[in-house]
């Protein structure tokens, strides 16, 4: 049995940006993450990270306070005002701490960090490192990471990299450790440690078109959920509007900050044609451009009735290639497309979950010892709808009070509970033989057709414009696939390197979090941000303006409401 | 439905006396991916196969082997590319088989780490950003955009015969930080490459820079490097204005 004073499950950006700041404060910190933490989702983010610097021409007005109002703004009211504002007050000092820490942002023609417009900004605050923004910064903080690791003057640092943590040790309500896998050698391990964080990312991969890495299976989200603590406001999803065609590949909305053009098949840029987003353009919100983008295609106006162009011919060779290198190689590579010189097939895809497991505006939940950063978890400061170039601020904003509030929590003693080794042991004993019985499973069921029906079903059931009807027929379609999920078979078996096995209990997590997320759906009777119901296409404050919070049951999920903290601005029609 | 054979190269450490040939037949379809194909057959086939991956999308550099001739990022080799019937895939070179397609990576993390691979200043930072001219900053173009795949690795012949070579990688790595103008440690970095196991080893064969998938100079940069160290520290005439 391992010990070590916190653990954090996770190596992307909040995770590696929480276990820096505990490390900071002399806390002995294991990162725990199933894939080498550079292998995160956080690697693929493109296109930038907000932050009120007011580096650009036009952005010298610019304050946290209107990143602020920017971001609530943008959630539909419903994220909550004190933490998004939190999030943008501590954004210069964050940003310019992973400049300090080396990771190579695009500069202005004075030396300073380069920004570019983003969808629902009121100034160009999007920092960013050519279209490779996530992938310049996750190799940054691990470069951090291999620093303090070898470092001696502070405390421990240790990675575990492929193993996976499959269970919580709660006892008596207080988070005491995790069980952790190692698949590489077939062990099954308890790590007792005194706090636990969570920063596991997101769960696009319930969907079958998303931007999502494999790995984005929501399994994070899911073991805590199981474990009795709620997972809030899980029906918002974001579809990011440009996702390349066949592969839902992320195209970077900064294609359209740099002034790519939307356009239909009759060569328009049709966004002129909705009143929602006919004066922001390319660069309204994303609920908003992948709405206009589903009716264009709904109603016969895209390509084989699948995809519209984005087009960046405009822009000039050079300009692609300074500013949007990456996207031009994924379209050459997958599409064989050269946006230089035609036009890219996108289609919304999903992207994002704005919910997530509950935590406060220290990334506490409800118990002690246990914490939530970064996509997995939820604040909230996105509310029903996320502005681009918000999450990976997130992750380092939310990644380093986490780490902040987790290393004071043990420094100030913990929960002062500490149970006894039994408990850890049978802890062990319980996920080995529940392992062990997945092998000897009595059923026919193949666990790679219950995930292509699954991300069939959310597909058709639970995407951009929601009704009733559909919801409900999804919803009997996810009970059905949980049933059979208790009757797969595996054709492998052992703990070493298996990953048959691996996937199926990922898809354990994929299968939780999408029937809290349809459920969410069917509950929430309006639309706001994110969540479009077209039987019920209006905001409604006065019976909607709450967060949802969902409670693990056996029979399903359990929701009740939570107050959203609307002490600075009071809520107005959004408009744009 | 038109199919493809694969031909995977498997190989169990604790099992296996020596690595064998399965042959498996996968169906196709347009834009499918040689990491599609591995699926496929896990999935469907035979579950026990063991490989990496996550971002299918070629920027995580979890799924560099060895297919049909050369190292590519099985996520995005697509299958009509290679204009075979036959998949041919086995893992990469010079780090230890743990099982099939999945290396230990250890070796490659170990010489990344060795070079020091972080930002090390030469002054505390104020509370404002450091400059950088768009200048300066180009000179990081392409050079940061490795993924660690470990493809130069393992096609580098000098790490055959070698194991303690740092390799492209690393040697890329360092000259990172090199080119960067924000870093002071070039004396110490140039300690750390130096040496029988350092970037003289490199024998100019551009095999690191034919496979690499983000098409990155490496082979180019290592020059530089060994050019930089030489003038530094022999050869002052060889320094640029």
């Amino acid at each position: 049995m391992r010990y070590h004073q916190v653990v954090v499950v996770g190596g992307g950006l909040a995770g590696l940006r929480a276990a820096l700041e505990l490390n900071k404060r002399n806390v002995k910190v294991a990162v725990v993450s199933k894939v080498h933490p550079l292998r995160s989702h956080s690697v693929e983010a493109q296109g930038g990270i907000n932050a009120s610097l007011g580096n650009h021409p036009r952005g010298s007005h610019d304050s946290p306070e209107l990143h602020a109002f920017d971001t609530v703004k943008g959630s539909d009211y419903l994220a909550d005002q004190k933490a998004a504002l939190r999030l943008t007050e501590d954004a210069p000092k964050r940003v310019r701490e992973m400049e300090h820490w080396g990771v190579p942002f695009s500069r202005t023609p004075d030396g300073k960090i380069a920004q570019r417009p983003f969808g629902g900004a009121g100034f160009p605050r999007t920092c960013f490192a050519s279209d490779k923004t996530g992938h310049v910064l996750l190799h940054t903080l691990y470069e951090q990471c291999v620093k303090y690791e070898q470092a001696s003057e502070r405390g421990e640092m240790v990675i575990y990299d492929e193993q996976i943590v499959t269970g919580l040790v709660v006892d008596d309500g207080v988070c005491h450790g995790v069980i952790v896998w190692d698949f590489q050698n077939g062990e099954i391990d308890v790590i007792k440690s005194d706090a636990v964080i969570f920063a596991t990312g997101g769960a696009g991969r319930i969907f079958g078109k998303t931007t999502n890495a494999l790995v984005s299976t929501g399994l994070g989200m899911a073991i805590p959920y199981w474990g009795g603590i709620p997972i809030k406001d899980f029906e918002f999803v974001q579809f990011h509007p440009t996702t390349l065609f066949g592969t839902n590949i992320l195209m970077t909305e900064g294609a359209r900050g740099e002034g790519g053009y939307l356009l239909n098949n009759k060569g328009e840029r049709f966004l002129a044609n909705y009143d929602d987003s006919s004066k922001a353009m390319e660069v309204a919100p994303r609920d908003i451009v992948a709405r206009n983008m589903t009716r264009e295609i709904d109603e016969g106006r895209g390509f084989e009735d699948e995809y519209l162009h984005l087009d960046l011919r405009h822009l000039g060779r050079e300009k692609i290639l300074e500013r949007l290198p990456g996207i031009r190689d994924l379209a050459m590579k997958f599409v064989h497309v050269d946006p230089i010189d035609d036009p890219i097939p996108v289609q919304p895809g999903m992207h994002y979950t704005m919910g997530g497991i509950d935590t406060d505006e220290h990334g506490a939940s409800r118990v002690p010892g246990f914490y939530a950063a970064g996509e997995c978890g939820c604040v909230s400061v996105h509310g029903a709808n996320r502005l681009g170039g918000n999450s990976m601020l997130e992750t380092i904003v939310y990644g380093a009070i986490a780490g902040d509030s987790a290393a004071q929590f043990v420094l100030d003693g913990g929960s002062g509970k500490v149970p006894d080794d039994a408990i850890f042991e049978n802890a062990k004993n319980r996920e080995l033989s529940r392992l062990e019985g997945m092998f000897n499973g009595a059923g026919e069921e193949n666990p790679a057709d219950i995930k292509d029906e699954l991300e069939t079903t959310m597909n058709r059931k639970c995407w951009v414009f929601r009704e009733e009807k559909t919801l409900r027929e999804g919803i009997q379609k996810v009970e059905e696939l949980q049933d059979r999920y208790k009757k797969i078979t595996l054709n492998s078996s052992g703990l070493r390197l298996n990953f048959d096995l691996l996937w199926a209990l990922e898809l354990g997590g994929n299968l939780a979090m999408a029937e809290v997320m349809i459920k969410g759906a069917a509950r929430r009777k309006e639309s706001r941000g994110s969540q479009f119901r077209t039987d019920y296409p209006t905001r409604d404050d006065d019976n909607w303006l709450e967060h949802t919070l969902a409670y693990y049951t056996e029979d399903g999920p359990r929701f009740e409401a939570s107050e959203v903290d609307l002490s600075i601005w009071e809520p107005k029609e959004r408009k744009y | 439905m038109s199919e493809v054979t694969f031909k995977v190269l498997r190989y169990d450490p604790e099992t296996d006396k020596k690595p064998h040939v399965e042959t498996f037949v996968v169906p196709t379809r347009s834009g499918m991916t040689v990491l599609d194909g591995l699926y496929y057959i896990q999935e469907h086939i035979d579950g026990s196969l063991a490989f990496r991956s996550s971002c299918r999308a070629g920027v995580c550099g979890s799924c560099a082997m060895h297919i049909n001739g050369t190292y590519r990022l099985a996520c995005e080799t697509q299958i009509d590319a290679l204009n075979s019937k036959t998949v041919k895939v086995r893992p990469m070179a010079h780090l230890p088989v743990m099982k099939d397609l999945f290396v230990d990576m250890d070796p490659f993390w170990e010489k990344f780490k060795h070079i020091k691979p972080y930002l090390i200043p030469g002054d505390e930072p104020g509370e404002k950003e450091r400059f950088q001219t768009p200048d300066e900053r180009a000179h990081l173009d392409r050079i940061i955009d490795c993924i660690l795949c470990g493809a130069c690795y393992a096609s580098c012949t000098v790490n055959n015969y070698d194991e303690e070579y740092l390799g492209p990688a690393a040697l890329l790595k360092a000259q990172r930080f090199f080119s960067d103008s924000r870093d002071a440690a070039e004396e110490e970095r140039m300690d750390l490459v130096d040496g029988d196991h350092g970037v003289w080893r490199c024998h100019t064969i551009f095999n690191c820079q034919e496979v690499c998938p983000k098409e990155i100079d490496i082979t180019g940069s290592i020059a530089v490097l060994k050019r930089n160290m030489v003038a530094n520290r022999w050869s002052p005439s060889l320094k640029k204005e």
